[in-house]
């Protein structure tokens, strides 16, 4: 099992000013396992994912990326050894049409020195753009300049242009915040059913635990900067702290 | 990079309104106007440069530095080294203006906004004090730049003028073969999204130093070339703040989409001063101002949009 592990973060710790967002943090994210990240506001999520993905450096601990320590790896590094990330407020390129956003994407994924300064226009990339476009259901739009399009579709580009290096680990920051309920299915749907093609390993942050409980294979409860709960969906959602200091029920 | 580069419109329509300036000032309008497109010109280049920053929501108030550097690199080598050749001293403006560009560029790419435009200026006025203090280098006086040479042979005005047009085509067909890179395509995504180009694996510092390095190669050349046409240099035409201000005021009033908009821009900027000079010498700099005010006003995308708009015109009345 362990030679599965393509994501561990051992004691990890982060404080600000004497104020601990991080304590202990242990965590270990098999291939292809999708899990969720729950917490209260300022519960520590955003610190793990940020610590996770080198916009923050832990004060103390280590992380280890397919068996290499990449501890307070920069952001762009991490990105090209295989961990990837979307954003709460999805980071796209605004004044672009959705083809050309993932074109640049899929470029800085695949070309490196000189053939940076090939013309982005290649016939493979706008193939595998349109590929992938239509994986995530939004190849009808490629057209449409991005500040035009909902939400929802925002957020699949957004998702769309973390995945086009094919990563190993993808972290999702509240794939569904910001879009109407009757899209949020939808869109997960699509997500979850296009990185399962690729054993993707998935860790997304979300406070909605309808979402939690129907696509993830483990739960991992943050509170107060520690783990309080790491089961499957069924146990954690029942489990006694949970339900105290997350769900506040 | 430059692979289909010639098929690009924008490619086609500066090369065909590049050889018909060529043509028509050789031979149809007098002397006097083709010095004002040499000059134009030359300063295109500059502008050009300011294009790939403003890009990126960058503004540059001190590209004279680059300017009057490529314009005295040309002097110094004359007077050290008796380097009178064209294509020296286009290429010497150009790698002397690129090396400073790139010592700079460390400290320039790490800001934005009002502290990059004022860095720049700062950076500029060091250059321009350094220049007016320095005997020699001709303090205030400057230097004079005897004419260019092509391969021994000296340069008339008219062949100087397509030598620099050639220049000119050659930077700006590179500038369309870097903007249709996926390098060049970071120029607006930066403007757009940083966080996000940092994320897809790219460093925003690195593409903002790579622009910035093109933008003072291209402002240098244009230094060079200018002090070639004018056979002078010195601190005040070449280096001041109000030359940094000009080339920022040509290129809001050029706009910056197409590669041929800043060389438009700074010939239409250059008869605009010249006849207003002509007409009005007490209040040339009013009608100036008061050009791109009406600009800026009526035609907030500068004269580009014009251009653009003429063209849309035509082709909504074809499909109708």
């Amino acid at each position: 099992m362990s030679s599965n592990i393509v994501l561990k973060a051992s004691e990890l710790n982060k404080s600000f000013s004497g104020i601990v967002a991080a304590k202990d943090i242990n965590v270990s994210i098999n291939q292809g396992e999708i899990i969720g990240i729950i917490g209260a506001n300022g519960a520590g999520k955003t610190v793990f994912v940020n610590m996770i993905t080198g916009y923050l450096k832990p004060t103390s601990g280590k992380i280890e990326f397919m068996g290499s320590d990449i501890t307070g790896i920069e952001p762009r590094k991490a990105t090209h050894i295989g961990l990837c990330r979307s954003f709460q407020i999805s980071q796209v390129f605004m004044t672009m049409t959705v083809k050309q956003n993932l074109m640049i994407a899929m470029s800085l994924a695949k070309k490196s020195g000189k053939t940076l300064l090939d013309p982005i226009e290649d016939e493979s990339i706008s193939k595998e753009c349109d590929t992938i476009l239509k994986l995530y259901k939004i190849l009808d739009q490629k057209d449409n300049i991005v500040s035009t399009l909902s939400q929802g579709i925002r957020k699949l580009l957004d998702i769309a242009m973390a995945v086009v290096g094919n990563p190993k680990v993808i972290l999702l920051d509240e794939p569904t915040s910001g879009v109407s309920v009757e899209e949020k299915f939808g869109i997960m749907d699509i997500v979850i059913a296009a990185l399962k093609q690729t054993e993707t390993s998935v860790l997304f942050v979300e406070h909605d635990m309808e979402i939690v409980e129907r696509y993830v294979d483990r739960v991992i409860a943050f509170y107060q900067g520690e783990i309080i709960c790491d089961a499957p969906p069924k146990k954690a959602l029942s489990d006694k702290k949970v339900i105290e200091y997350v769900l506040g029920h | 990079m430059f692979t289909g580069i010639f098929k690009d419109t924008s490619v086609r329509v500066l090369i065909v309104f590049m050889i018909s300036l060529c043509v028509i000032s050789s031979f149809i309008l007098p002397d006097w106007m083709q010095n004002n497109f040499m000059y134009g010109l030359s300063r295109g280049l500059a502008i050009l440069g300011l294009m790939l920053l403003w890009r990126t929501n960058l503004v540059s108030f001190g590209h004279a530095l680059y300017y009057g550097f490529g314009a005295y690199a040309v002097a110094l080598c004359q007077k050290y080294f008796g380097i009178t050749d064209i294509l020296l001293r286009f290429t010497i403006a150009v790698v002397a203006a690129g090396l400073l560009g790139f010592c700079l560029g460390f400290i320039l790419r790490k800001y934005r906004e009002i502290f990059f435009a004022m860095l720049s200026l700062a950076f500029s006025m060091v250059l321009y004090g350094l220049l007016a203090k320095a005997e020699f280098l001709g303090s205030t006086d400057g230097m004079s730049i005897s004419p260019s040479t092509l391969f021994g042979l000296e340069l008339t005005r008219q062949y100087l003028f397509f030598l620099i047009t050639f220049f000119v085509i050659c930077a700006a067909v590179s500038i369309q073969a870097y903007l249709r890179s996926t390098l060049g395509h970071l120029t607006t995504a930066i403007q757009d999204n940083e966080i996000r180009v940092e994320f897809l694996g790219f460093s925003v510092q690195k593409a903002i130093h790579i622009k910035y390095v093109i933008s003072a190669c291209l402002a240098g050349g244009a230094g060079g070339l200018m002090a070639a046409s004018l056979g002078q240099v010195d601190p005040d035409s070449m280096v001041n703040w109000n030359v940094s201000g000009e080339l920022v005021f040509i290129t809001i009033m050029s706009g910056w989409g197409n590669i041929l908009a800043p060389f438009i821009g700074a010939i239409i900027f250059e008869f605009i001063r010249t006849y207003a000079f002509e007409w009005a010498p007490q209040a040339w700099a009013a009608i100036v101002g008061g050009t791109l005010l009406a600009i800026i006003f009526f035609f907030p995308g500068g004269i580009w949009s014009i251009i653009e708009k003429v063209f849309n015109y035509g082709k909504k009345k074809d499909v109708k």
